[in-house]
């Protein structure tokens, strides 16, 4: 008797390895992959992005042009100084002489002169430098004769946006995750949760769309400007957009805020606007600020909305009604139309790396923020 | 009526949706002493507690019916403040919940939220004020060096402390504690009852207890609820030795509860 019981008892030790162990087991891989996974890719897109935009930002010297190619192809040269040419086309300088140099290698004295002219004024590039694509406000990536990269037209149209959105999206979004999450009670309360994560759900060329035909003809006829795609359009789209998400996440914030403080504070006879400016929102600031933030990140990185809305001008604006470019947007706009590897395709992807950085740093700003560790 | 009950209530019903939670109460609590509710759980014992400064409505299913008299104003009337019946009453809770805020801030918030701007304390004035508070509650010493700190960093038994510390600022009347030591241990409890017995006197206190032998030392009176009827209300040496009804008799004695 005392033996059989032993039996089953290492007979079921050793017999573990049933269908139950194995559904286990692949579960633990399958959620593993899916865990991993996303740092993976979150390296691998950075790499990608890294690696075809990285060597326009370190890019110094003179080139020939495909423009200034194409020119001296056009002329009757033989086929063999054609070959050379075309070699010549894709090597870097450090000086404008040294190309020059070269150039005089390949040609034939009379052609040289033929097209001295020409090659002075456009063949080469201007030397490039990080500080001038930083702080010119020329982006002209497609001019044959003198292509340059300054981006500082697109910082200023994705922030004149975003800064405008935010204006709007934050008091807003606010409001309503204080209505919601303090004030209202039951169906309402329910009812309006739904409606602003159906919002947050409408896609962003439905925006886009909005803002181009219907905002559009509005802001004309109301302000009486030329043109209704501008920072006013785009802003007023993107914080429509940007607050819904925002609202959802706010509300959380003051989910989180224990209800016995909320108890406590109305046990000692504050009434609710007391209750929520001295202690709702206090304690839950730092949720707060986290969804503001990455209601930011929200707006910095839309494309589509944006594209449609801000009338995609390169321009410095000066008011609301100014219409103007967008990083994003020129992304989106151009990578269809570069050749892979060429100047423009990997000054895209160069913005491609700042938008990536700075999303970055306001998602890990947030992140910091609702772990309520303070800098400094 | 009888001018020395601080709280009396006549055939006083309240429901809780369907659910009636209370039926035909009378009690009359007299002014400044300790009055102890004791019963089994769910016998409505929190639930009266929680109407006399009419907390309970946070809810938003509550229905009352009947008179709830404190300080002889019947506060079912429409014309009750909340704010002002709440500055009259003050509440603790079972678990000690200061607010997020520094200690002084504690102190100050309920006094803040009742002083207009025009009559608001001089920093000097509201420094007296704390230490005045924290020594009637027997906190001062252990907590002058850190008013500023976050008061969720104190322990159980200070945060409790804070907490009653933190009603007496605006000078109420009644003071209600819903089980102030059941999430104490018991070196805490013996703390805050002392602090009870400092108090009595000063204000009339009505106390919530699941524990008999705390019901005992620190009451003048109890009142025995069962099933959301209230069973007996003598004074306390008397409930204990000589019960009037069976059903108090059996819960004393631990026959259930």
């Amino acid at each position: 008797m005392n033996e059989s019981t032993n039996q089953t008892v290492s007979h079921s030790i050793d017999d573990c390895r049933n269908l139950d162990w194995y559904i286990d087991k692949f579960i633990q891989v399958f959620v593993f992959i899916g865990g991993i996974s996303a740092i993976v890719f979150i390296i691998g897109i950075f790499f990608f992005i890294t690696n075809e935009g990285i060597g326009f930002l370190f890019k110094s010297g003179f080139q020939l042009t495909p423009h200034a190619v194409s020119l001296l192809e056009e002329a009757k040269i033989p086929d063999d100084t054609l070959a050379a040419l075309d070699e010549l086309a894709g090597e870097n300088f450090e000086t404008a002489t040294e190309l020059e140099a070269a150039l005089e290698d390949v040609l034939m004295p009379e052609e040289l002169s033929q097209f001295q002219a020409l090659i002075v004024k456009s063949a080469v590039y201007e030397p490039f430098s990080i500080s001038e694509f930083f702080t010119s406000y020329r982006w002209k990536p497609t001019s044959e004769w003198n292509p340059t990269y300054g981006i500082l037209a697109l910082i200023a149209g994705t922030a004149s946006v975003t800064g405008f959105a935010m204006l709007i999206a934050i008091p807003f979004s606010l409001g309503a995750a204080i209505y919601i999450g303090e004030f209202a009670t039951g169906r309402q309360r329910e009812v309006l949760k739904v409606l602003v994560e159906l919002l947050a759900a409408v896609p962003s060329v439905v925006w886009g769309f909005i803002g181009l035909s219907i905002m559009n003809p509005l802001i004309i006829r109301l302000f009486n400007v030329p043109i209704g795609l501008n920072v006013l359009n785009a802003g007023l789209i993107l914080g429509l957009m940007a607050a819904p998400i925002m609202t959802t996440i706010a509300e959380d914030a003051l989910k989180a805020v224990p209800d016995r403080y909320r108890e406590a504070a109305e046990a000692m006879g504050a009434t609710r606007w007391q209750l929520v400016f001295k202690v709702v929102l206090p304690a839950s600031k730092n949720g707060l600020v986290a969804a503001v933030l990455l209601g930011v990140g929200r707006g910095f990185g839309e494309t589509m909305a944006v594209l449609m809305a801000t009338g995609h001008t390169i321009n410095l604006p000066t008011s609301v009604f100014d219409s103007v470019r967008a990083l994003t947007a020129t992304i989106a706009a151009e990578l269809g139309e570069t050749a892979v590897g060429s100047d423009h395709y990997q000054a895209l992807f160069t913005l491609g790396i700042l938008l990536f950085l700075v999303t970055f740093l306001i998602n890990l700003t947030a992140d910091l923020v609702v772990r309520g560790i303070r800098k400094g | 009526m009888n001018h020395e009950f601080s709280i009396e209530s006549r055939q006083f019903n309240l429901w809780y949706g369907d659910f009636q939670a209370l039926f035909d109460i009378d009690i009359g609590i007299r002014q400044g002493i300790i009055t102890a509710l004791i019963g089994p759980s769910g016998c409505g014992k929190t639930t009266l507690l929680r109407s006399v400064n009419r907390i309970n409505e946070r809810l938003g299913y509550v229905r009352t019916e009947g008179l709830m008299k404190v300080m002889q104003k019947n506060i079912l009337d429409s014309d009750v403040e909340l704010a002002q019946l709440r500055k009259q009453v003050g509440m603790v809770f079972q678990r000690p919940n200061p607010l997020p805020l520094s200690i002084r801030d504690n102190i100050l918030f309920a006094h803040k939220l009742h002083t207009q701007s025009h009559e608001k304390l001089s920093r000097q004035d509201e420094n007296n004020l704390v230490e005045n508070v924290l020594r009637q509650v027997l906190l001062w010493d252990s907590v002058k060096e850190r008013l500023h700190q976050k008061a969720i960093d104190l322990s159980l038994e200070e945060q409790q402390k804070l907490c009653i510390a933190r009603l007496l600022p605006v000078k109420p009347s009644i003071l209600l504690m819903d089980e102030p030591c059941s999430a104490l241990d018991p070196k805490g409890t013996e703390a805050v009852e002392e602090l009870l017995w400092e108090l009595r006197g000063q204000y009339t206190i009505l106390i919530v207890t699941h524990n008999m032998a705390q019901a005992r030392r620190v009451s003048d009176e109890s009142i025995f609820m069962l099933m959301g009827k209230l069973m007996e209300h003598a004074p306390t040496d008397q409930m204990f030795v000589t019960p009037a009804c069976k059903e108090t008799a059996d819960y004393i004695e631990g026959r259930y509860g």
